[in-house]
């Protein structure tokens, strides 16, 4: 589960961590109100940043400066109910612009390969740290936690000197363990500050001070992991998390939308990516990925079904089931019943093998169900009754009323 | 001889009388799998399986009363990790984890524990494994085998149903069927699976079905172009229509970036002499193409 920066900003303040202050914003008038707050603290300008969980929304305008709190409430303005691909921006934060010496990149991931917690750093802060990997490579200084002991001071005095923060190592060896903190408090499989930054502060003194800070920060959470954080359960954004989706995670059903016109239902992951490729392959287009899970009883399958024809775009409809844990005749029962409530008809071809397939054979044919013997087979029905569904649907659309 | 399982396995299943312990436990036994115990914490002195099959309260237990080596994890997600550590420290040199969700950073010190212990696990997440005619132990359907030279690792469950099941009907036998599990953090990776698969007089030939994300595929074809040339392989990559940046279903099957996408393993596969199919039902025909008589 990815969640918004100011939710992001929050976990590491809890870890201890440097984070500037900042304010959340609805409206306008709430990030001018902000903006206030921040300039009578002392600040020059602020800046405005969407709240959004895709990439890009500097480039897409969603970050901007404001010199003063009407400034901001019209950058504000601009910014909320700002489409960044394909979602609406609803809040944005604001909080006092910083006066940046040099930025750095800092990140604790879930590494694959050496099954550690692996720290990223770099001197190169403030760009995609997959843009320094592919131009200078050399400016990047990895880190491999201790798997049984966690990070180990030492280890993170090494990442911080190697890093190039220079005098700012202790500060920096700091922010590396809580990075590492954060990410096991929270069942993080990526904690990402970029940038890391060394800002110069004014006091109510005068006197001038360089610290580091967190100034922007990216979290994703273990999913698996959810089921014992149920205080990270508010994080989940509801504006941003589409009808379907939610739909299929309290069915317990795992489901992608796509662009295509083949909605599929699969049992089991692999399987279900497969019969994507294959539709594809045929000619055709994946409407959705899939898969009612393993032991699925009929009550799922018409719960998968409600969720591909949800999907207006969806003209056939590819079943393929491998059963294993699952029972054939489960399935077949529960596609049956399904079609006899569903609202709308659209052609369908099971393929339905393994555990009980002769009795799923014996109930679909019985319905009068499309059925192929083999997944290729079932791709290229499927894909032949999409089109046939397209041209009349072309017909129908250019006859005269 | 096979890899992971044969002739010398004697099973433990923990989480035996749970509803998936059971019922899989069954069908091993029913596929003539050596299983000797079950362990369920508090369920030590009763029998199961229609009596066949005596349960346990810990693996130490088990293991001292009837030489398991071998377990087989239907533990729900929460007590997984504990399960895996307490066949460890039994002295089980082989663990099959067949639970699905357990958070990743769960999985980091206990697969350090295993390397360190000389022990293996076999995923979590995974569907475990087959050596047609001798034994299954997991969740793999015994009727999609049949005996023969050909080794299988894979990511996934259903489609290595799949992918078996062509074989099978196309007249190739199989030596062992490996589950890896589709999890980021896994005990056991294609790469290990190779070189055990590079070590058995009875593989002759191998397939590959990976999926998108990670880059265990990638490392897998770099050694096997270095030191599998001589033996017919064939592959199949899961998740060319998959989008950047999603978890489909696994949670171990993600494109991030360009990282981790079908094409790079189909490339990497195909620099390294290793044919991949478009569609699991090819991998009869490529195996044969590769070299593979039968």
């Amino acid at each position: 589960m990815k969640i918004q920066e100011a939710d992001a900003k929050s976990l590491l303040l809890a870890q201890g961590m440097p984070v500037p202050p900042w304010e959340v914003a609805r409206t306008p008038a709430e990030a001018g109100a902000a903006a206030e707050r921040a300039i009578a603290a002392g600040a020059d300008s602020v800046v405005v940043k969407a709240q959004v969980l895709v990439g890009g929304r500097g480039k897409a305008g969603g970050v901007k400066l404001a010199g003063s709190a009407a400034e901001a409430e019209a950058v504000a303005a601009g910014i909320l109910g700002m489409d960044i691909r394909g979602i609406t921006v609803r809040k944005v934060l604001v909080s006092a612009a910083a006066d940046i010496v040099k930025e750095f990149y800092l990140s604790a991931v879930v590494d694959r390969a050496s099954r550690r917690i692996l720290l990223i750093g770099s001197a190169e802060g403030g760009v995609e740290i997959e843009h320094v990997a592919e131009h200078n490579p050399d400016a990047i200084t990895y880190l491999r936690a201790d798997p049984i002991r966690g990070l180990l001071d030492h280890q993170a005095r090494r990442f911080a000197f190697a890093m190039g923060l220079g005098a700012h190592w202790k500060e920096g060896a700091a922010i590396a363990r809580g990075a590492v903190r954060t990410m096991l408090a929270n069942d993080a499989d990526l904690v990402e500050i970029n940038p890391l930054a060394i800002v110069r502060e004014t006091g109510p003194d005068g006197a001038v001070a360089e610290r580091l800070v967190c100034l922007d920060a990216k979290i994703t959470l273990d999913d698996s992991a959810l089921p014992r954080h149920p205080e990270l359960e508010t994080l989940r954004d509801p504006d941003e998390e589409d009808p379907a989706d939610r739909a299929a995670r309290e069915a317990g059903i795992a489901f992608i939308k796509l662009d295509g016109t083949i909605g599929c239902m699969v049992n089991g992951a692999g399987l279900a990516m497969t019969t994507m490729d294959l539709v594809k392959r045929a000619g055709g287009e994946p409407a959705n990925f899939l898969d009612i899970g393993g032991g699925a009883r009929a009550d799922k399958v018409a719960a998968a079904m409600r969720l591909i024809l949800a999907d207006p775009k969806v003209v056939a409809i590819l079943v393929n089931i491998f059963g294993g844990i699952t029972r054939g005749d489960e399935v077949a029962r529960g596609l049956i019943e399904a079609r006899s409530v569903q609202e709308r008809d659209v052609p369908m071809v099971v393929r339905i093998v393994g555990t009980n397939a002769a009795a799923a054979a014996r109930l679909l044919t019985e319905a009068r169900f499309e059925t192929a013997a083999t997944l290729d087979e079932a791709a290229a029905k499927a894909v032949a009754a999409a089109r046939a569904a397209a041209k009349v649907a072309a017909r129908v659309a250019g006859s005269p009323a | 001889m096979s890899i992971l399982i044969g002739r010398d396995t004697r099973l433990v299943v923990q989480g035996i009388t749970g509803r998936e312990g059971e019922f899989h436990a069954r069908a091993m036994v029913e596929y003539g799998t050596p299983l000797v115990a079950g362990v369920t914490p508090g369920k030590g002195g009763q029998r199961v399986l229609d009596g066949r099959v005596p349960v346990f309260d810990t693996v130490h237990d088990a293991v001292r009363e009837t030489g398991a080596n071998t377990s087989c994890i239907f533990v729900p997600a929460a007590g997984a990790p504990d399960a895996v550590m307490e066949a460890v420290d039994a002295g089980i040199g082989t663990i099959f984890c067949i639970t699905e969700g357990i958070p990743a950073l769960d999985m980091i010190p206990v697969v350090e524990s295993v390397r360190a212990a000389g022990a293996r696990l076999i995923g979590p997440n995974c569907p475990g494994a087959t050596s047609p005619g001798r034994a299954k132990v997991g969740i793999i359907p015994g009727s999609v085998h049949r005996e023969g030279r050909v080794g299988v690792v894979s990511r996934s469950g259903t489609l290595t149903y799949e992918a078996v099941q062509a074989m099978t009907d196309a007249g190739l036998g199989q030596s062992t069927c490996v589950g890896i599990g589709g999890d980021p953090i896994v005990g056991t990776t294609f790469l290990d699976v190779l070189q055990l698969f590079a070590n058995d007089p009875e593989t002759g030939a191998i397939v590959l079905i990976g999926e998108i994300g990670g880059a265990a595929e990638e490392q897998a074809a770099e050694w096997a172009g270095q030191h599998l040339r001589d033996v017919p392989m064939a592959a199949f990559i899961a998740g060319r229509t998959a989008p950047e940046g999603k978890r489909m279903g696994h949670a171990g099957a993600i494109i991030s970036g360009n990282a981790g996408t079908a094409a790079s393993k189909v490339e990497a596969l195909e620099t390294a002499g290793i044919r991949v199919a478009g569609s699991p039902t090819e991998l009869p025909a490529l195996l044969r193409a590769a070299g593979l008589a039968g």
